[in-house]
């Protein structure tokens, strides 16, 4: 017992400042793409892996739902910004062009008044590489401790009031993800995180995919990233909950 | 053996230069050398060459520190090498599931990964037990926990768990069939995400392969920075482990302090390169990114200080006798089995079985950290053993990073009608890339094989008479990759 509370002394109260702080960011971290007015599109299009190049009024823009965040592009005139705010409540707000970043407008689908204060969550891998997962795993941890926020990762889905879906939905995964989103009480939330449950992200082509997650199912809120930083994460889901 | 061709890792060769032999012979070869030779089989698949369908081996040979390759021609079936060498028996239902080509008298023939477009995943025949006192326990494809998926069947007498059968496929996207007609600009992308925690190992393997056939010599620096990264990876994925495994016997100390500590290692990665995972570091030809003087110094600084904590950390869970107890004697899979079964990594090297890429085929005076017990309590010491070993490989490449650049100019293309093939220790254990290209240069043919590939049955085998209790910290200890094995 002593021991321990020694450890504990030891090891610190370290547990991030973000937020109110901003969070840590690693210096070469790929926020949210700027296109610049000199931009070479169609050579950013000719080497980006995802097909994220899309159009937003008639200019052209990145689609964060499918951007891997691989920063090749950078080299074309596209500026990664250090704007962590990334995740939308729909899918054409995560389409970036020359506009710098504007928070987005909450639609209110019930979420803040029902779970403003506690927001369980069943989490549902479905197809992708693992580091979505972990890294939303790493909000458990004392060092980003989402649970002060009362929000909470739930083994059934009987208990949860959202589920957050990772990787691209894997025809193998389908109905699994559907039982499971059919176990749980209504109304309940859709979180699709990472470029793979967004778009199908680098695998959107295969045969073997059934998704993304909005394919299957009504999704509520997106979070770019390959994989979402665990700041990207945490600012999502507590904008999403009215926290932000 | 005269008819093997025997390659250094790494090395390419003309597809007309493997070897192709009567399959008796073949056999006979294989056999011989896994059952007598001390080789492992590090890859065994069926491929195209020369418009005619083959089987090719791959067998690690680490007295002679050498890959050794042999094909053979075959048709719809052959004399399974299962019955004659186990360790052949998942490539084989791997072989038979994607090509049907029947290894005939396999007595396990099912899917690994029910990857066939009409497959219905998770629908065949398991084993059953039968009498009164025995019951079956079904979990997954999802778990309580914020895991991947894979079905667990437990038949069970009582407590005990009398077998354990492992169906897994829910993560498989075709990883290797959106591979083949590269490279392109999705190439490095699709292989480090093969198995999501591993990226830096599987791009080091790709790049390696694609250095080779280009000509392309790495700066000094760069290989530096590379193995940097690669024993971050290491590190982060191992003190994860531990701190899962103590939160699993409910010792919460050492887990929560793992949990944030490991989050520390990563964001060293993230220093790297931007991404905690390593994506996009590792290129053809070298590095993204340098790593200038004040980055050293900074890395430096959190090593140190990443280390004191881990090991006091560490120090409180195998000193408490309530956890040794849990963790010794619990799933124990001894030598033997490991070895029969072709088991690979930490978890075969917790059996004491001395298997390590770094030593078998790269360096001489490496010496693979192994544990004799084979138990969950092993398999943590070889993951502790190896975070003093990795450390120290991290401390000294950060004091002794040589100078000069980080890329030589690699092309993106690769040699035509050429097999490429290269294998490290990622930290779970040997993950090897086999890639075959066909007349133009473009990819014909890539193989995965991922440390779990040979692993999950290994986690069947240490579940026989434990009790199903145990399944949670037996599963974590070997911590094996789903969507690495599913692909
Ligand atoms: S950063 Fe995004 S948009 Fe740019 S090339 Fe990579 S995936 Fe494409
Ligand atoms: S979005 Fe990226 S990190 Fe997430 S599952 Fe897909 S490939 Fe992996």
């Amino acid at each position: 017992m002593f021991e321990m509370l020694k450890a504990r002394f030891f090891q610190g109260y370290r547990t991030g400042k973000f937020p109110p702080a901003a969070p840590n960011l690693p210096d070469h971290f790929c926020g949210r793409p700027q296109v610049e007015a000199h931009a070479d599109i169609e050579a950013a299009r000719a080497l980006c892996p995802t097909h994220a190049w899309c159009e937003k009024a008639g200019a052209p823009a990145i689609d964060t739902g499918k951007c891997i965040f691989c920063g090749k592009c950078a080299a074309c005139g596209v500026t990664f910004t250090r704007e962590y705010r990334m995740a939308a409540m729909t899918r054409e707000k995560l389409f970036a062009d020359a506009s710098p970043y504007t928070p987005e407008e909450q639609l209110d689908r019930g979420i803040r008044k029902m779970c403003g204060h506690s927001l369980k969550i069943r989490q549902v891998s479905a197809g992708g590489c693992a580091a979505c997962e972990l890294d939303f795993n790493v909000l458990n941890t004392l060092a980003w401790d989402m649970g002060r926020f009362g929000i909470q990762a739930v083994a059934s889905p009987r208990h949860a009031d959202a589920i957050l879906v990772t990787g691209p939905v894997s025809r193998n995964m389908l109905l699994a993800l559907k039982k499971t989103y059919e176990a749980m009480p209504k109304p309940c939330w859709v979180i699709a995180s990472g470029a793979c449950a967004v778009s199908g992200g680098i695998y959107a082509e295969s045969p073997d995919v059934a998704g993304p997650v909005d394919k299957i199912l009504p999704v509520d809120l997106y979070v770019p990233g390959c994989p979402p930083h665990p700041a990207v994460l945490l600012e999502a889901l507590l904008r999403f909950i009215g926290r932000m | 053996m005269m008819d093997f061709l025997m390659l250094d890792n790494g090395a390419a060769c003309a597809v007309n230069a493997i070897p192709c032999v009567e399959m008796a012979e073949f056999r006979a070869a294989l056999i011989d050398g896994v059952t007598k030779q001390n080789c492992r089989v590090s890859a065994f698949c069926a491929l195209d060459i020369n418009s005619e369908k083959r089987l090719l081996a791959v067998l690690l040979d680490s007295a002679l520190k050498k890959l050794k390759l042999l094909s053979s021609k075959v048709g719809t079936a052959y004399p399974a090498l299962t019955c004659d060498a186990p360790a052949f028996h998942w490539f084989e239902r791997e072989i038979w599931e994607e090509h049907k080509i029947l290894p005939e008298g396999h007595r396990w023939l099912k899917p690994i990964r029910f990857s066939a477009p009409d497959a219905e995943i998770g629908v065949t025949d398991y084993f059953t037990l039968q009498g009164e006192a025995a019951h079956e326990v079904a979990v997954g494809p999802v778990h309580a926990g914020v895991i991947e998926p894979g079905h667990f069947r437990f038949q069970c007498m009582g407590e005990d768990v009398h077998f354990l059968e492992i169906e897994l496929g829910y993560q498989c996207r075709g990883v290797e069939k959106l591979l083949s007609g590269g490279p392109d600009v999705k190439t490095l992308h699709l292989i480090e995400t093969a198995a999501g925690d591993s990226s830096i190992a599987a791009a080091l393997n790709y790049c390696a392969i694609a250095e080779t056939m280009n000509h392309v010599e790495v700066p000094p620096r760069a290989v530096a920075l590379r193995t940097l990264a690669l024993e971050l990876e290491r590190i982060a994925n191992h003190i994860g482990d531990l701190g899962a495994l103590a939160g699993d016997v409910a010792f919460l100390p050492t887990s929560s302090f793992c949990g944030r500590i490991r989050g520390d290692f990563l964001n060293m990665t993230a220093k790297l390169c931007g991404n905690r995972f390593g994506r996009n570091f590792v290129i053809p030809g070298g590095v993204r990114f340098d790593l200038d003087d004040a980055g050293i110094a900074e890395l430096q600084k959190k090593v140190l200080q990443g280390e004191k904590e881990l090991f006091h950390a560490l120090g409180l869970m195998f000193d408490a006798p309530s956890v040794l107890d849990r963790l010794e004697n619990t799933g124990v899979v001894t030598a033997e089995t490991a070895r029969e079964i072709g088991m690979v990594g930490v978890a075969a090297r917790a059996s004491g079985v001395a298997l390590d890429v770094r030593r078998d085929l790269n360096c001489d005076d490496f010496i693979p950290e192994t544990v004799r017990g084979g138990d969950v309590l092993s398999r943590a010491l070889v993951r502790k053993k190896e975070l003093v070993h990795s450390l120290d490989v991290v401390k000294r490449l950060l004091a002794e990073l040589p100078s000069g650049e980080v890329q030589t100019p690699c092309p993106a293309t690769l040699t035509a009608s050429t097999l490429g093939i290269h294998l490290v220790e990622a930290w779970r254990g040997e993950l090897c890339h086999l890639v075959l290209t066909d007349e133009n240069g473009k990819i014909r043919y890539v193989k995965i094989v991922d440390p779990s590939f040979h692993n999950w049955f290994g986690l069947a085998m240490a579940l026989r008479g434990q009790q199903i209790s145990d399944f949670p910290i037996c599963n974590k200890s070997f911590n094996l990759s789903y969507c690495g094995h599913d692909l």
